[in-house]
């Protein structure tokens, strides 16, 4: 008998520490984030339950779209969320799907760049609803070598000619171009091209976009939002459409594979699409208080330096600048110098109907139809 | 309906035969009718910058007054926009081609399996159902590698020195064709090879004791028998392949114009949910008619059954 006990106890023990450990967990204290993907550093999460005992439960996405509908469907049970300024945080505002900040509990808010609170202010009156937490260019990632290779030495790099003058696309679809699957990145970055407002929805104006983007359509080599990552860091694309950090990313990696490929990040000298992620508190949030928390943690200078050192974007606080990696901070592709900051532009406010001619413009030129 | 019972059935056995009646229609009018009728109310709803995003159909104006809104504008955009009949066709074109790939294939491999010696029918069968072990979306990805530029398949052409320069096959249609045949040929092997074992082996000996060669019986006697089969497996295919979202997403490119990634557009880019239950239930109607025909095509296999 007494053998019998001694194997017993232990599993009764156990037993009961199974039991118990999902009623602590349960006691504790939970947020519930939905962010992009790749969009913290790795020991962001972590630090933060360190420091408030609140456990951070992250779920990610890959799409505006695909918070969006979770967000107008209604009880998506987050805390917190990490949509686009622009066009999505601004309209998700009007249908009244946020909750007001309380900014007393936000008091980091009086560091962010000035500037950037003013364009948000034209979506978010007063900055009622939303805090800024990374802002980029959209531009092109390119690989120097293989494009000079292409199109000669002294061929000018900063320019959207390298993908829309036909031209230069015919010479640079052998070694691969891509183009982000958005006719919102696409059609304004055509535009600025033409030397015509980016953002115009004039009749002339999207005809003019489209048959550029039509001739230049047999040279593209693929329409992806992400795929474009991978292929420019192993050599499979000389020339992508791309997000900032994306491509920075990009670069990093071919560094990181033996530094065979070198990738650049450039802003077109005609004018990129400026964008912001902001941080927002859903108006069904089930803890908003733990969410303030987390927007105040992210406010500190030292826990977003270290976000923008990890994920490669500008983040919006200026005090947060001495803190950055010094190769961050100078990269004219990560933080512009004043006078290609004044080149981007905001991209503005559609109606549905007006979203419904773009996608539908969109989808035709990729179909052929 | 005639009573298969005496003229008064016992109340315990009417209790029962109410139930077994009861449990299958309380299922569909569950888990079929209920959502069709919700996907319905939304399409015939106003889409609206809120939540939900569209208009409630029916509202109380005053006391005892209803007023019911319904919008048709969703299945006139249906109509009059000839991109959605071109995603349609595109779609039907590409689930008729996979169903017939899957047929050529699937038909030799079920024969094969079905008249192979007892002990090696079951490892066999393992392995056309082991591939579902792992997750469908990661083999979907796998092709990936397989079909890229600087892919495996490319690759080992390139050695072999069949090709000078890599094919591009990811991004293409021809890679949707192969996730989807790839994808979809279990559904196509198993009821035919279900349906081929079950077939009297001296029906073939009696075709042979008459003179007949083996093609020909095989044309005369196999192949007909193996009709239901061939229905089944094919409308397993066919069905899932028309509305198919994941694989076009994943291995197709631009020009990969489905109906699956119309209905994405149109709920998740242009928030417009009513115009995507719509098209939800156009697609509804266009798959359940192909059923309709099986079921009556299977009923009347049964009737020629001498």
């Amino acid at each position: 008998m007494r053998h019998l006990s001694v194997l017993l106890r232990p599993a009764a023990l156990l037993l009961v520490a199974a039991l118990a450990v999902p009623a602590i967990a349960s006691a504790e204290e939970r947020l519930h984030i939905y962010n992009w993907n790749d969009y913290f550093a790795e020991d962001t999460l972590a630090d933060f339950q360190a420091r408030t005992g609140i456990h951070p439960v992250l779920d990610v996405y890959d799409a505006n779209e695909v918070l969006e509908a979770k967000l107008f469907a209604g009880r998506s049970g987050y805390d917190l969320v990490f949509p686009t300024m622009r066009p999505f945080a601004a309209r998700h505002i009007a249908a009244g799907l946020y909750r007001p900040l309380d900014k007393d509990r936000l008091l980091g808010l009086a560091n962010l760049d000035p500037q950037i609170m003013a364009t948000l202010a034209s979506g978010d009156p007063g900055n009622a609803h939303v805090v800024p937490y990374m802002w980029g260019t959209t531009g092109l990632g390119i690989n120097v070598e293989k494009v000079q290779a292409a199109l000669g030495e002294d061929a000018p790099l900063d320019t959207w000619g390298l993908i829309f003058d036909p031209e230069n696309a015919k010479r640079l679809a052998g070694c691969g171009i891509s183009l982000l699957d958005d006719p919102a990145e696409v059609i304004p970055a055509a535009l600025a091209y033409l030397g015509r407002d980016p953002n115009s929805l004039a009749k002339a104006d999207l005809a003019a976009a489209q048959a550029l983007i039509e001739a230049i359509y047999p040279h593209i080599r693929y329409i992806h939002s992400s795929q474009y990552i991978s292929d420019l860091a192993n050599g499979d694309l000389c020339v992508a459409h791309g997000y900032s950090g994306d491509v920075l990313q990009a670069a990093t990696r071919a560094e990181e594979a033996g530094g065979r490929v070198a990738i650049d990040y450039l802003i077109p000298r005609e004018g990129a699409v400026l964008w912001t992620d902001v941080m927002a508190i859903p108006a069904d949030a089930p803890n908003p208080e733990a969410a303030h928390a987390f927007i105040a943690y992210l406010l500190e200078p030292e826990v977003i330096a270290a976000v923008s050192d990890y994920v490669y974007y500008a983040n919006p606080n200026l005090a947060a600048t001495p803190h950055l990696d010094e190769a961050l901070r100078d990269d004219p592709g990560i933080y512009p110098p004043p006078a290609v900051r004044a080149r981007l532009f905001v991209p503005a406010e559609r109606s549905s109907r007006e979203l419904r001619d773009l996608n539908r413009l969109w989808t035709r030129l990729k179909s052929g139809h | 309906m005639a009573s298969p019972f005496q003229n008064r059935p016992r109340p315990t056995r009417r209790a029962s035969r109410l139930l077994n009646i009861g449990v299958p229609y309380l299922w569909l009018g569950l888990f079929l009718l209920l959502p069709v009728a919700i996907v319905l109310q939304i399409s015939l709803a106003e889409p609206t910058a809120a939540q939900p995003p569209y208009a409630a159909l029916w509202q109380w104006v005053e006391e005892g007054v209803l007023q019911i809104r319904l919008d048709f504008q969703s299945y006139r955009l249906l109509w009059s926009d000839s991109l959605y009949l071109a995603s349609f066709l595109n779609s039907l074109q590409v689930a008729l081609v996979c169903t017939l790939l899957c047929l050529l294939l699937g038909y030799p491999m079920a024969y094969a399996i079905a008249t192979a010696p007892e002990r090696w029918r079951l490892p066999l069968l393992m392995l056309i159902v082991l591939p579902f072990w792992t997750s469908f979306l990661i083999r979907v990805y796998a092709w990936i590698g397989i079909l890229k530029t600087n892919g495996f398949l490319n690759n080992f052409l390139l050695w072999l020195g069949v090709i000078d320069e890599p094919l591009a096959i990811l991004y293409t249609q021809t890679a949707v064709y192969i996730g989807i045949v790839y994808s979809y040929l279990p559904f196509m092997i198993l009821p035919l090879y279900a349906n081929l074992t079950r077939l009297d082996p001296t029906l073939l000996e009696a075709a042979a004791d008459l003179g007949c060669r083996p093609l020909r019986a095989f044309l005369r006697v196999t192949l007909p028998l193996s009709r239901a089969g061939i229905v089944a497996g094919s409308m397993l295919v066919f069905i899932p392949a028309v509305g198919e979202f994941v694989i076009p997403d994943l291995l197709g490119g631009p020009q990969t114009l489905m109906v699956g990634r119309m209905l994405w557009t149109e709920f998740f880019s242009n928030m417009d949910w009513p115009l995507a239950a719509a098209l939800a239930l156009v697609l509804l109607g266009l798959l359940v008619v192909p059923f309709v025909l099986m079921q009556r095509w299977q009923q009347g296999a049964l009737e020629d059954r001498p």
